[in-house]
């Protein structure tokens, strides 16, 4: 007792306070930042893994880009990622990040499905599907739960079971063989319920969207509300982007 | 005469490689099939060689196998193939019946390509690949073995688990409380990833590929692909390269290695010590963000560069990271292991003798915690290894403790190498530079030790130097089987904790 009492101690504060307004380090990538000079767009555009860039304007797809900062190195007068890891939002065209602009991702209240605010404003409680997760989202999302981001102080759980669930927290591109049970998981959960897509793998299939072993068709079904882009997604990307989708309005 | 003969034999029915070593393709001995398995069964039976990677690939109208052999006390790998025709109807004798660790290497290449085995004892699908030549089995139709008997009963677990983990299912037969068997069910991750290693054409999208394979163990996978890709390149690192990739594969060890003890804690319903493990993972992994931007170190290992050259400042750093983390970390494990409700939970609980780790052909740790010595920093040096005279850490019981106490070793372990590398940071010698095509024609056999044990990769070039063929084997490949026979007879309720002190991958797995 004695010794438990002692290792409490000896940990001494390790929540983030304030989640909203943590400061991460200035290395991480997170929302881009492209300036407006003029460069060999065309360079970047092929450099690029997943496609995520293009041009006219020149812009950057957060659902598509897998933050491996490859174009930043190649060009850092034109591409910066800052550390703002806020880059969840509720439209899919938010996540494509143009020239010049230099704004925050917002969530759209207007885009809010009714049910969202009125059911889930003081808690939510969602069940994860990996879809073909690499596991690295998976270990974030488990990391938003442990005592330093401590999600839970917000009412919001991780569930076991589809029953208990008001959505879906869906990882990974949706490979054929989990496409299945992916729907089955959806169904079972009871009406109203939500849909958020974590990591660039679900967002648009990542480095897996032309593989054949990915059927993405569940995904235009049912409406998606909330996209949070990352690779892996960052706990306090996820966070916050639940925090503001449910918040009070 | 005979003695020329077995010269001779010894000279031309395998080729001898180092690890990270490219040869022509052609100077792989091509033998008959009987004498293909007759040699690498020859092999395993001495115990300091088991088989790190078997598989095949089409050419033209035939399969191509290709069986790899680790010798660990030479320090070699014994490579030899053979050719069988594709749509053979007639079977073939299989390795397994000879020795059970060739298993799940056949069972995929019956499954990859109908090779028809008619010994072999169980042709369990393993991952439903999408270019099987078999589609009416499916992920969902699959029959689990089924026991018929009015005392016991079936318990279905999966795809989608209780927490947040990857897919898989698992069937139990139960007898009340007890588990008879457990059958285990994978598949549902394939992504399809080493075709993908093929058509993505750019380096930079098969450097990312290798992230994703596991992604709890970019650095271990990304270090084998880069090191196999230089090696086709015929590109030598310099020190800080192979210096950063080996201090972050440490680092990735250590924060693996401590969040299992906090996932083993709270599986036991042992909260402080689920929290205190799980809150020291954090600087770790801040560490790895603050490093290269990543806390799971993606972006950090790329072929022939690097974009987040190692510092003193974050030498310092880091010390401060380790220097705050270790007390932490031994009060609390010290604390768990003097409780005896945690230790009746652990102690013979999923028991993998070293006979059955010997037979199954377990790796890396898993293997260490039932007694057999396998690691490949010490048995195949790469990396900063050679330098370090690595001793594994070896335990006896082969139960949840044994793997329990080997994180707990590997960890101090791990501290003691980062702490001796950081008094000395390397130089940056080369400047990056174009690099140059991979050779063709040629075959190159990448080993790794993370966090979960041994990582293979293996690739063949194709006449323009392209990828032809690409293989990857990640330690769970091996070790899924261990985990189906550790939970025999314990009881139900135990199989999560055997589960985590496992900690297998499944899309590493599935692919
Ligand atoms: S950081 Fe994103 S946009 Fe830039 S190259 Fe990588 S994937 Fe493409």
């Amino acid at each position: 007792m004695i010794d438990h009492l002692k290792i409490l101690l000896h940990q001494g504060k390790q929540y983030i306070p304030d989640v909203t307004k943590a400061i991460i380090s200035d290395t991480f990538r997170g929302r881009p930042v492209i300036s407006n000079l003029q460069v060999d767009e065309q360079q970047l555009i092929d450099l690029c893994p997943t496609g995520a860039i293009s041009n006219m304007p020149f812009s950057i797809d957060l659902g598509k880009c897998i933050f491996c900062g490859q174009c930043a190195f190649a060009c850092p007068e034109k591409i910066k990622f800052s550390n703002d890891y806020k880059m969840a939002t509720n439209d899919r065209n938010g996540l494509i990040i143009k020239e010049g602009e230099d704004q925050p991702i917002l969530i759209h209240a207007d885009l809010i499905r009714k049910e969202i605010s009125t059911y889930f404003k003081g808690s939510l409680k969602l069940r994860q599907v990996c879809a073909g997760g690499d596991n690295s989202c998976e270990l974030e999302l488990n990391a938003a739960s442990n005592v330093n981001f401590d999600m839970s102080r917000f009412g919001i759980e991780f569930v076991a079971s589809p029953r208990h669930a008001d959505g879906i927290v869906i990882t990974g591109p949706v490979t054929k063989n989990m496409a299945a049970s992916l729907k089955l998981c959806y169904e079972a959960i009871p009406e109203p319920k939500i849909i958020i897509l974590a990591g660039t793998d679900a967002i648009s299939g990542g480095m897996f969207t032309y593989s054949d072993a990915i059927n993405r068709s569940f995904l235009d079904l049912y409406p998606i509300d909330l996209y949070i882009p990352g690779n892996p997604v960052h706990p306090l990307s996820f966070i916050n982007g639940l925090l503001e989708l449910i918040r009070k309005r | 005469m005979w003695l020329f003969r077995i010269y001779q034999n010894n000279m031309e029915n395998f080729i001898t490689l180092k690890n990270n070593q490219t040869i022509p393709l052609q100077d792989i001995p091509v033998l008959a099939y009987p004498e293909f398995l007759e040699l690498n069964i020859s092999f395993v039976k001495e115990d300091a060689n088991h088989c790190v990677n078997y598989y095949g690939f089409p050419v033209l109208d035939t399969i191509k196998l290709i069986c790899c052999i680790a010798d660990d006390v030479k320090q070699k790998i014994y490579v030899s193939s053979s050719v069988i025709k594709k749509d053979r109807q007639e079977p073939i004798t299989s390795f397994t019946a000879r020795k059970l660790c060739f298993h799940l290497f056949e069972r995929e290449l019956h499954e990859n390509f109908a090779i028809p085995y008619y010994d072999h004892p169980w042709l369990k699908p393993v991952r439903y690949p999408i270019d099987r030549p078999n589609q009416e089995n499916t992920i969902a139709n699959y029959p689990f073995y089924q026991i018929h008997s009015e005392e016991l009963h079936e318990v279905g677990v999966g795809p989608i688990h209780a927490g947040i983990i990857e897919p898989g299912h698992f069937r139990f037969i139960c007898n009340g409380e007890q588990i008879l068997h457990l059958e285990i069910q994978l598949g549902y991750q394939h992504r399809g990833i080493e075709n993908l290693f093929i058509s993505s054409k750019k380096i930079l999208q098969r450097n990312i590929l290798a992230e994703s394979i596991a992604g709890d163990n970019v650095v271990g996978h990304t270090t084998a692909f880069v090191q196999l890709w230089e090696s086709l390149i015929g590109f030598r690192p310099d020190n800080k390269l192979v210096y950063e990739r080996t201090l972050a594969l440490e680092l990735e060890r250590l924060a693996m290695h401590t969040g299992d003890l906090s996932a083993v804690c709270t599986d036991i319903a042992y909260q402080l010590g689920g929290a205190v493990f799980g809150r020291l993972r954090t600087p770790i992994i801040n560490f790895m963000q603050h490093w290269c931007g990543n806390r799971l170190s993606k972006g950090l290992i790329r072929v022939g560069e690097s974009n987040f050259p190692f510092t003193m400042a974050l030498a310092n750093e880091l010390t401060q990271v380790l220097d705050a983390y270790e007390p932490d970390f031994m009060e609390m494990y010290k604390e768990m292991k003097s409780l005896p409700t945690v230790l009746a939970r652990l102690e013979k609980t999923g028991v993998i003798t070293q006979k059955q780790a010997h037979r199954v052909g377990l790796v890396g740790m898993a293997a260490r915690a039932s007694g057999l010595s396998r690691d490949l920093r010490s048995s195949h040096p790469f990396g900063l290894y050679p330098g370090v005279l690595h001793e594994p850490v070896i335990k006896n019981h082969g139960d949840v403790s044994s793997r329990i106490q080997i994180r707990k070793e590997e960890i101090i372990q791990s501290i003691i190498y980062i702490r001796e590398w950081l008094k000395n940071i390397p130089e940056q010698e080369k400047q990056p530079t174009v690099l140059p095509m991979p050779t063709a024609n040629t075959f190159t056999i990448s080993l790794v030790e993370g966090w979960r044990g041994e990582i293979c990769h293996c690739a063949v070039t194709d006449l323009n130097g392209d990828i032809l063929h690409y293989k990857i084997k990640d330690p769970s490949f091996h070790n899924w089987l261990a985990i189906a026979l550790s939970v025999r007879n314990n009881e139900i309720s135990d199989f999560p904790i055997c589960n985590k002190s496992f900690n297998l991958s499944y899309s590493g797995h599935d692919l």
